[in-house]
């Protein structure tokens, strides 16, 4: 419960700190930690305006991935096990995931613009190879441990793992941070600063959100960085201390930690072009699939 | 040292996997040479308990080999040829990398139908050194330059020798030094034709050389 | 001592000549390395085999007198080709850019080395070493291929060292096969790879074995000029320089023959012969049948003469397969058709530094320009084609007889391939012999290059009419080693 109430408090953190790295590396000062609570608050106050070409399938986008992805939160342990879990709950998690990105490539695609489409056909291009690489990487995580819940997954394995098979978590750890990078639009995959439309993937998708609607896309993709974080963090670094605070501190410090990673690859690489992406995306799979092989030898 | 094997031989299988899927000949050389330093130092972690002078002069020779001499060789072709670093596949990086992991995934399925006759100090080093010979081999067919392909020779020659490590435990210093040397006149001999080539074709694309027939 | 002596002489010699200045004291270093590795050699004959690296059995023997009677044919062939060589650029026959030749000194150098490696593999008693040595064959040999410094000469070079080289390398894979085989438990079986062990040879496995079999022929057999793995053959040989060709022709592909004998030796001692033989009458036949064809339609002298050597080798390996008299009589071709072919390539480069071209359409009447050429040329066809009385009448017969013998099938297959062959060349022969001349007839021939072609034909003649008791004798103790029933 606590970790889920933390997950909706602090996603946005997150946005806010990769900013402040990226700002650090290039020498300027940067704009504020808590710049994204301040855009969120203004863009709720907003009025909306809707195209007429649109139908409620263009507010049902937002309106389905903030749903689905506070549902997402349900299922992450965290320092804990989760609000909800259940065998096969990672397969859940996936398929609402996949359900986001399904809701806005629609309501991308309801506006009838071209830049929205194209934007969507890339968001899907991107996805069909970043899913696959989810699942195998979890895959590798579920036939070491023969478990197949997150929650049990977190509570199964201890930091001890890393002694005995630290190879293969390593090359999941690499394989999951790259999908993080696809999934959350960072930049070797998508740049969520640029400023033309030819060259984005995710931030051409919302071009028509405006007000609240656009505040719940801006929260929803930072709830999906959060996610992806977390995931890193229970299922790699899984802090076992005894005491349920501390291993929620830990948790809450490999998040932080992997998000200033997030941030130093930002500051220090640049964006592939569109014909490499599928072969980052492809590596991640490549990584995972190497490990499986590590698994069942 | 099974954790220092698993590591040496996944950084084996990432260098392949690095070759095919990287776009500049430099960075294909760089991962070359990073093999040849995973593969020299593969004879320590499989058989820690035989470590002898031999051994020890023949992995410092190997790496030298490997990951010096033969990266220098070939990117002194690359620049005194001028060439431009594109690898120009006929397979694209994509497929390519799909067909590095498949080739691993046959090997692995290959070693579990036909179990070999003895134990190998690893059960992962038979199937990666074969992958390894196969991406060797996809990479002198599927890219144009002449320089990929004395690349594609060199990762074949890799998993050879690595396929060698779990048979032979202790195959005998001359005969290892004899390989060594042979491979290291190939790569000069490679080196300075692939200058020649450079110079009379004024390109390096084997597709250009297509005079001799029938 | 003498075995090592056979591989360091002509080792030395070549390093030494890489420093010399390029000259007729160069050149002249040639004939005498080939003179004194003869005489070794011939020494070499009685001397029962050493044991540990180096040593000669009964089929090194019979393979380093081969080598090396070509090697010293040629030497004295090269100091007239190198002397006739113009020094400075010349125009390329091909209508492109002028070209000029490597350094001398290296190509004298790189000669002798070549020699050395090819006497190495003829004495290594131990596999890898064998693979060393048959690798190294390839690198002194690419840069002799590129003694013409033009593009086509490249692609050749090029060609020769990648597909050679990895050919080699599936060898090797095949050698730590034969360990796998051998091996019982945590223990290698390393042991298998001296040629000395092969008492020990029923302890294999069976398909281990096969496997690394199979890798052996397909490495070695692309050195060799087996169809399908010949690609690089034709091309090497007709851009090469007509004594390298020889060389590689009369010397080297049976070098490659070697690598596969002493595998199959090792197959027949661990009672897979069967299995060996099928692969190799496989080959045998295929190689022959597709030469043959290309034979049809050859329009360049030297490319028939290198379709012809894959031809030959199919001979070879087809004999091996037969099993009984065809490996005696596959051993005797395999010296008549060094003998043959070697000078069949020294007279083509006559031809082609007369005539400046190697294209049957421009070329003509060669028995009128060049009387003494023109008439070997035409014997070595003869010679070449199997008729008597040239030794490779004799032993194609036994080849045939031994076909019979397994199934009339192959013997009939064996004998359209002939025949086709047999066609192939003699249009082109004909043509550049006895078609209306290109070039007046007064051109004057250099005794230096008569003579060897002159020397080893009259030596498959002599073959031919009656084959010495110690040459018989060596052979049928090289055929039993081979130990195939």
């Amino acid at each position: 419960m606590i970790s889920m109430l933390l997950g909706l408090l602090l996603a946005p953190l997150l946005a806010g700190l990769i900013n402040r790295v990226k700002a650090f590396f290039a020498g300027r000062r940067g704009r504020p930690l808590l710049q994204l609570y301040w855009d969120l608050a203004r863009l709720l106050r907003k009025n909306m305006v809707l195209s007429r070409t649109t139908t409620p399938v263009f507010l049902l986008g937002p309106a389905l991935s903030l749903a689905s992805l506070v549902t997402c939160l349900a299922l992450l342990p965290l320092g804990g096990p989760a609000l909800l879990f259940f065998p096969g709950d990672m397969l859940v998690l996936l398929g609402l995931l996949a359900l986001v990105r399904f809701a806005t490539v629609l309501a991308a695609m309801d506006t009838g613009s071209s830049f929205e489409g194209m934007g969507a056909s890339r968001e899907v291009a991107i996805g069909a190879l970043a899913e696959p690489g989810m699942f195998l990487a979890l895959a590798v995580l579920v036939v070491q441990t023969r478990v197949v819940s997150l929650s049990e997954l977190w509570a199964h394995r201890g930091l001890d793992l890393w002694n005995s098979a630290g190879l293969v978590l390593a090359l999941v750890a690499v394989a999951l941070f790259l999908l993080l990078l696809a999934e959350s639009c960072r930049i070797p995959v998508d740049d969520p600063n640029t400023h033309l439309e030819l060259t984005m993937i995710h931030e051409v998708m919302v071009l028509d959100h405006s007000g609240p609607a656009l505040a719940a896309i801006e929260y929803a993709s930072s709830l999906k960085m959060w996610i992806g974080a977390v995931l890193i963090s229970s299922l790699l670094f899984p802090f076992h201390t005894g005491s349920a605070w501390l291993d929620l501190l830990a948790g809450l410090a490999v998040v932080f930690l992997v998000t200033l990673a997030v941030g130093l690859v930002e500051s220090t690489s640049a964006r592939l072009s569109m014909l490499r992406v599928p072969q980052f995306v492809g590596l991640s799979s490549a990584l995972s699939l190497l490990a499986l092989f590590l698994v069942i030898r | 040292m099974t954790g220092t094997v698993d590591f040496l031989l996944v950084s084996m299988v990432l260098a392949n996997l690095w070759v095919l899927g990287s776009s500049r000949l430099p960075s294909c050389i760089r991962a070359l040479a990073f093999q040849g330093v995973a593969l020299g130092l593969l004879p320590f972690a499989l058989y820690p308990g035989h470590i002898t002078w031999d051994l020890v002069m023949l992995a410092l020779v190997s790496i030298t080999l490997k990951a010096v001499v033969f990266p220098h060789l070939l990117k002194r072709a690359l620049l005194e040829a001028r060439v431009d670093p594109q690898v120009e596949p006929f397979v694209g990086h994509g497929v390519s990398l799909v067909v590095g992991v498949a080739s691993l995934a046959l090997s692995v399925a290959l070693f579990r139908r036909h179990p070999l006759p003895i134990v190998p100090p690893s059960d992962l080093l038979m199937p990666v050194a074969v992958s390894t010979l196969l991406v060797g081999l996809f990479v002198l067919i599927a890219r144009r330059k002449a320089l990929t392909q004395a690349l594609g020779y060199l990762v074949f020659e890799n998993g050879i020798q690595a396929f060698g490590l779990g048979v032979l435990q202790h195959a005998p210093l001359m005969v290892e030094l004899g390989i060594l040397l042979d491979i290291f006149f190939a790569v000069f001999v490679m080196g300075i034709t692939i200058f020649h080539i450079r110079r009379a074709f004024a390109t390096l694309d084997t597709m250009e050389m297509a005079e001799l027939r029938g | 001592m003498l075995v090592s002596l056979l591989c360091l002489l002509p080792a030395l010699a070549g390093l030494v000549a890489f420093w010399l200045p390029p000259g007729p004291r160069v050149r002249r270093l040639l004939p005498a390395v080939g003179a004194v590795h003869f005489l070794l050699s011939v020494l070499a004959w009685n001397e029962p085999s050493g044991g540990g690296w180096l040593g000669l059995d009964a089929l090194g023997r019979v393979f380093l007198a081969i080598t090396s009677l070509v090697f010293l044919a040629t030497s004295v062939y090269a100091v007239s080709y190198l002397r006739e060589e113009p020094a400075g650029l010349q125009p390329d026959m091909g209508g492109e850019d002028p070209f000029s030749n490597a350094k001398e000194s290296v190509f004298v150098g790189c000669l002798l080395l070549f020699l050395a490696s090819m006497t190495l593999v003829c004495v290594s008693r131990h596999l890898t070493l064998l693979w060393v040595a048959i690798e190294a064959t390839t690198l002194a040999s690419a840069p002799l291929i590129y003694f013409h410094r033009h593009r086509r000469s490249l692609e050749a070079t090029w060609k020769y060292l990648l597909v050679c080289s990895v050919g080699i390398g599936l060898a090797l894979l095949g050698n730590f096969l034969l360990v796998l085989a051998a091996a019982r438990g945590a223990s290698g079986g390393a042991e298998v790879l001296w040629l000395d062990g092969l008492a020990q040879g029923p302890e294999l496995d069976p398909h281990w074995l096969r496997l690394a079999f199979i890798l052996l022929v397909v490495g070695y057999g692309t050195k060799m000029g087996l169809v399908p793995l010949h690609t690089w053959l034709p091309d090497t040989h007709s851009e090469a320089p007509s004594v390298v060709s020889a060389l590689l022709s009369g010397a080297l592909l049976n070098c490659a023959f070697l690598g596969i004998l002493r595998a199959v030796q090792i197959c027949a001692g661990a009672g897979q012969a069967a299995f060996a033989q099928q692969v190799l009458v496989g080959f045998g036949l295929l190689s022959m049948a597709v030469a043959a064809l290309f034979l049809l339609n050859s329009k360049d002298t030297k490319r028939m003469l290198a379709y012809s050597s894959v031809e030959h080798m199919g001979i070879l390996a087809l004999g091996i397969g037969l099993g009984g008299a065809g490996v005696f009589f596959a051993l005797f071709h395999a010296v008549n058709h060094s003998l043959c072919k070697a000078a069949m390539f020294l007279v083509a480069g006559t031809f082609l530094s007369t005539f400046r071209t190697r294209l049957v359409a421009r070329l003509g009447g060669a028995i009128h320009t060049l009387p003494v050429a023109g008439g070997l040329w035409v014997a070595g066809f003869v010679a070449l084609s199997g008729t008597p009385p040239f030794g490779l009448f004799l032993s194609e017969l036994g080849v045939l007889r031994a076909g019979l013998q397994v199934n009339p099938w192959i013997a009939a297959a064996f004998l359209v391939s002939l025949a086709t062959a047999f066609v192939g060349m003699a249009r082109v022969v004909l043509t550049v012999a006895l078609g209306p001349p290109v070039l007046a007839p007064p051109v004057r021939e250099s005794w230096g290059k008569s003579l060897p072609p002159l020397a080893l034909l009259a030596l498959a003649l002599l073959l031919g009419l009656s084959v010495p008791a110690w040459l018989a004798e060596g052979l049928r103790q090289a055929a039993a080693l081979v130990g195939v029933s």
